[in-house]
């Protein structure tokens, strides 16, 4: 029977993996080397400043030694959302990444970039010919919304890989693509259909996250017609439980999964303990969908952020603290006034740890005693020095203004650091929940090769 | 009567996308499972009232290969939006674990 053997190293490139499960799986024999590289789960301030999530140094670390592998066992590295977020800096950055690894070690190979970044006006183009549709409880996209986009990706499917591959490429790294995307792809340019190849991606797109206990792993996967085999390199088990929890992590449902193209269907999945570290899962179904829909993400600039942090350990300020805070909010605004600026130059936000800080609004303990809280502040305003002056007032005015009883009259607040103010940079938001529908899978994703 | 604290074997949150939280609760035994899916506790009207959201907002799957109940409902605010207070969704939980099931 037709199979394919993928090994995926960590949850997202730059994490980690132990270098001897990268070898066990390569002895074991894979067809091809993968990892996810992002997520939007860190939040919209990667996606908006093109910075990566993990540190330079450990997402050249990782890369590395699957690059070695990859070229030594001339199998295809693929990488999906390259960079953290997947956008052209992201994969600007991780391409010259494998470009200086490759001239470092002696490495020669073809490789592709498949962008995902789209702009303002091929997005425009679809909101103007009515094919893009929202997903969940948003509004239908409109044109001022693509406007004030930072920086838009489409999440690209599988077909864009199969292309890179078919054209010869032995690394591909992808701008933001749909997790299992990558991986899938490979599968099914192996000939194995749907199903089980997107089952696949859906298992290796966090690293060994399918495995028990939790840590540090590689996953391999065996792909054949009727399902997938689970195994991960190290010291971990994947189990039928461990393997079918999998399908709970980070969507909304664990049975019905939307990709771009169609849907997976695991609700009839059936697993097996094959091996003491090995499980087999089948009876997966894939559905195409009637339209092809490639999903947007894209954030938009909200301000410049400062913060500080303040602690009372003052019993007769706690139970009054809501009462504080108007008081602290009032003073603020006059002094900002006084400073030129306005109530709309900025927002001004206090987290109170040690009763609402976690859970806000949705928190459901209301009658508790603490004998401290810790608040964090948090200023976004339009300039990085209206923050400043903004975090600056509000700090001062926490730890002097005066309320009812108050006998601490040196000062409200114990401040942990000095400088006590710092500034946090760039401040986004995420503003797309939102398909387009291309009349081609590869038509929002150009593919460019290149001899390294 | 135990809370779900007491009986579960992982309880936990996430985000679900930016815009969605999903809370999963999952036992060890499936006989424990089968018990708390027969009490009809964990249904959406319970995550609706814990999380203050409308019954219709709350996307409840029972999920028995993996003894596992999936509630999937709007985030208070999108992840990162100013206010936020998890970007992760990852401390969402909490109020379920006290929550008793007659089994």
């Amino acid at each position: 029977m037709r199979e394919y053997r993928l090994v995926s190293t960590s949850g997202i490139l730059g994490y980690g993996y132990p270098e001897a499960c990268l070898n066990a799986a390569m002895e074991r024999g894979v067809d091809m080397i993968g990892c996810d590289g992002g997520s939007s789960d860190p939040g919209p301030y990667y996606l908006g400043s093109g910075k990566p999530f993990v540190s330079l140094r450990a997402m050249r670390r990782d890369l590395r030694l699957m690059l070695i592998a990859a070229i030594r066992h001339k199998v295809p590295l693929v990488i999906g959302t390259a960079g953290g977020a997947g956008g052209e800096p992201h994969l600007q950055l991780v391409a010259q990444m494998v470009r200086d690894i490759a001239r470092d070690e002696g490495l020669h190979f073809k490789m592709a970039l498949i962008h995902a970044e789209q702009s303002q006006d091929r997005v425009l183009r679809f909101v103007r010919e009515g094919r893009s549709r929202p997903l969940g409880r948003m509004a239908p996209l409109e044109e001022e919304t693509v406007r004030r986009a930072t920086r838009i990706v489409g999440l690209c499917g599988p077909e864009p890989y199969m292309r890179a591959l078919g054209e010869g490429a032995q690394v591909i790294l992808g701008g933001r693509s749909s997790d299992p995307a990558p991986f899938a792809a490979c599968a099914m340019s192996a000939q194995l259909p749907p199903a089980p190849s997107w089952y696949a991606g859906k298992m290796l797109e966090c690293g060994a996250l399918p495995a028990w206990p939790k840590g540090p792993d590689c996953l391999h996967v065996t792909v054949r017609e009727d399902g997938v085999t689970c195994e991960p390199m190290g010291d971990k088990r994947c189990t039928p439980i461990s393997v079918a929890n999998h399908s709970l992590h980070e969507n909304s449902s664990p049975v019905r999964h939307v990709e771009p193209g169609g849907v997976l269907d695991t609700s009839d999945c059936v697993f097996e303990q094959v091996s003491h570290k090995a499980t087999r899962v089948s009876g997966m179904r894939w559905t195409p969908a009637d339209d092809y829909t490639v999903k947007l993400e894209a954030a938009e600039f909200v301000g410049h952020r400062a913060v500080s942090f303040a602690g009372t350990r003052d019993p007769i300020l706690i139970p009054q603290v809501d009462h504080f805070f108007g008081l602290v909010r009032e003073l603020v605004r006059g002094k900002a006034d006084d400073l030129d600026i306005a109530p709309e130059d900025y927002r001004l936000t206090i987290h109170t740890y040690g009763r609402d800080g976690v859970m806000g609004a949705r928190e459901p303990v209301r009658n508790a005693r603490p004998h401290e809280l810790g608040f964090l502040i948090d200023v976004v305003a339009k300039e990085p020095d209206i923050a400043q002056a903004v975090i600056a007032l509000s700090r001062t005015s926490m730890l002097h203004s005066d309320f009812p009883g108050r006998l601490c009259k040196e000062g409200n607040m114990a401040i942990p650091f000095s400088p006590s103010d710092l500034a946090a940079g760039e401040v986004f938001r995420f503003s797309m929940n939102h398909v387009v529908l291309p009349e081609d899978p590869c038509e929002l994703f150009p593919i460019e090769h290149e001899a390294v | 009567m135990p809370r779900i604290r007491d009986i579960a074997q992982v309880c936990k949150s996430k985000n679900a996308g930016p815009f969605d939280v999903t809370i999963d609760v999952m036992f060890a035994e499936e006989e424990v499972f089968r018990k708390v899916q027969g009490s009809g506790v964990l249904r959406p009207e319970l995550f609706a009232a814990l999380y203050g959201v409308r019954p219709e907002e709350v996307l409840l799957t029972v999920y028995e290969p993996g003894r596992a109940f999936k509630a999937t409902l709007p985030r208070l605010l999108p992840a990162g939006e100013i206010g936020d207070t998890d970007v992760y969704g990852a401390q969402q939980h909490a109020p379920l674990l006290d929550v008793e099931i007659p089994i």
